[in-house]
């Protein structure tokens, strides 16, 4: 149902958009020189866009989910904590990834959501990772819940403490991983994003030791995707980044995951959150 | 030939699609860069440790198997070196690369540029949602301008734009081409160009096709 209305609104400002882009400025926009031209246009696109953000309907249902009793135990997660005490939402998603006694490991927010559906409303841990990232046909609670709270700290800074020993480690071997080039094609993160103003083909492309660039990169995510009519997780871009590395499947939830978050998060540290975003 | 609005409105939704993501990014400045540096001494264990943690943290797909984390000496030394490694360092894995590089046994090295142009649009093959029986391609515009026509190009390389024509048509630059396509870590260490030969990204037929469409004096390249 709400796809189409969106993806209708998105073909015809991309429309409106081209017939805005005269032969001229197209013209310009085949330098560099022109280059910023072409991004002012497509800043002026995304604003448009962004005043109505499909995202919106993730974090309604989302909220929803967080506040039905569910799970073989029938509560909802309003117990659950997420970083700053039983129940607290709003602020939360900045200072995660963190570690937590009770499950004794460091966790982003995706995996502490897991361990809230096992320890609070009785899920296994299977059912709890089942369809993290959703499709047409089969919506992702999880993305949704992930919507909720990231949206509950809009306007709020990163302020990852990374602090425990844990957290430290997880930061270091995040670092690590983002370094590791392999695969037939020998790429790392770093081949894409370790390099100011770099583009692949003509998508840009964050320099994510850059800290400016680190910050704009990690607060507009999760985010809408205009190209796939879903709400996406962060869990689902380094998901899909690795794909494109030609990597193996990276594990929902899984330790290198959340490492690799980790030194990103921390990295974002004084970044405004301004998810879920809205991106191509 | 297309009129400037046709071209105005085909650049624009070709641009458009593909960039709008990342226009609030700001333009970057030489602003705070995060410390990314080498600790040799602790680095061994450390290392050790992320590969484990990985290991643990993919599963096979398709034909990305978890083989693919498992480091060569030139990506275990580029990964330690976050890809800056001291000159001593740099020689001993161009060195490595070099043994390593392979030319056709029918020392032909040029194939048909127009293939070449192909490969080098394509940006499919080795994804695990890839068909790894549909051959896989260079995506040479991903990271490098190569013709005039062709708008959508990638920075991350150099231009590559007049290749043959800037450097002659001679026999040692076509070798050059070839080896580079091949094997890139052969001429510079920790390249972010992937081995397309060593790889086997691309066969030994499609490098000599993307060979021509740089050394080709008919390819657009160096038109």
């Amino acid at each position: 149902m709400q796809k189409p209305i969106w993806t209708l609104i998105g073909a015809v400002s991309v429309v409106v958009m081209a017939a805005t882009v005269n032969s001229a400025s197209a013209q310009s926009s085949l330098t560099n020189q022109g280059g910023d031209q072409t991004v002012k246009e497509i800043e002026r696109y995304r604003q448009a866009l962004g005043d109505g953000n499909p995202a919106e309907l993730w974090e309604a249902r989302g909220e929803d989910l967080w506040k039905k009793k569910r799970g073989p135990k029938m509560v909802s997660l309003e117990k659950c904590d997420l970083g700053l005490g039983a129940g607290v939402v709003k602020g939360a998603y900045t200072v995660l990834p963190k570690f937590f006694g009770d499950s004794d490991k460091v966790e982003d927010l995706e995996s502490r959501l897991v361990t809230c559906m096992v320890m609070l409303q009785g899920f296994t841990y299977d059912q709890a990772k089942k369809n993290p990232f959703g499709g047409p046909d089969n919506k992702s609670d999880m993305e949704a819940l992930v919507a909720y709270i990231t949206g509950s700290s809009r306007g709020m800074k990163m302020n990852v403490a990374g602090n425990h020993p844990d957290e430290k480690r997880y930061y270091e071997l995040g670092k690590k991983i983002f370094f590791h080039r392999g695969g037939p094609h020998d790429f790392s993160c770093a081949n894409c994003h370790a390099a100011d103003k770099q583009r692949i083909r003509l998508q840009a492309l964050p320099n994510l030791l850059n800290q400016e660039n680190a910050r704009s990169a990690y607060t507009s995510w999760p985010a809408y995707r205009v190209s796939q009519g879903e709400t996406r997780s962060f869990q689902w871009r380094l998901f899909d980044c690795f794909r494109q590395q030609r990597f193996p499947e990276l594990e929902f939830t899984s330790s290198a995951s959340v490492a690799l978050t980790m030194f990103l998060a921390k990295n974002a540290n004084g970044g405004v959150m301004s998810a879920p975003a809205i991106k191509r | 030939m297309m009129n400037q609005n046709t071209i105005g409105v085909l650049l624009a939704a070709f641009l458009v699609a593909p960039v709008f993501a990342i226009a609030a990014e700001p333009v970057s400045k030489p602003a705070a860069k995060i410390e990314a540096k080498v600790d040799t001494k602790k680095d061994a264990a450390l290392t050790k440790a992320a590969q484990e943690m990985m290991q643990a943290s993919f599963k096979t797909r398709g034909q990305a198997s978890v083989d693919r984390l498992k480091q060569d000496e030139t990506q275990a030394l580029c990964s330690q070196y976050q890809d800056n490694p001291p000159k001593a360092v740099r020689a001993k894995i161009e060195a490595i690369n070099q043994k390593l590089l392979k030319y056709p046994a029918d020392g032909k090295l040029l194939g048909d540029w127009k293939e070449g142009e192909k490969i080098a649009q394509s940006g499919v093959g080795k994804q695990f949602t890839d068909n790894p029986d549909n051959p896989a391609g260079g995506n040479c515009y991903a990271c490098h301008q190569l013709t005039k026509t062709e708008l959508s190009y990638g920075n991350i390389g150099p231009s590559l734009y007049n290749f043959g024509k800037v450097r002659g048509y001679s026999e040692a630059i076509v070798k050059y081409a070839y080896g580079k396509i091949s094997n890139s870590e052969a001429f510079s260490a920790c390249s972010n160009m992937p081995r397309f030969g060593h790889g086997g990204i691309l066969t030994e037929q499609q490098i000599k096709h993307v060979t021509a469409l740089l050394m080709d004096p008919e390819s657009p390249v160096n038109k």
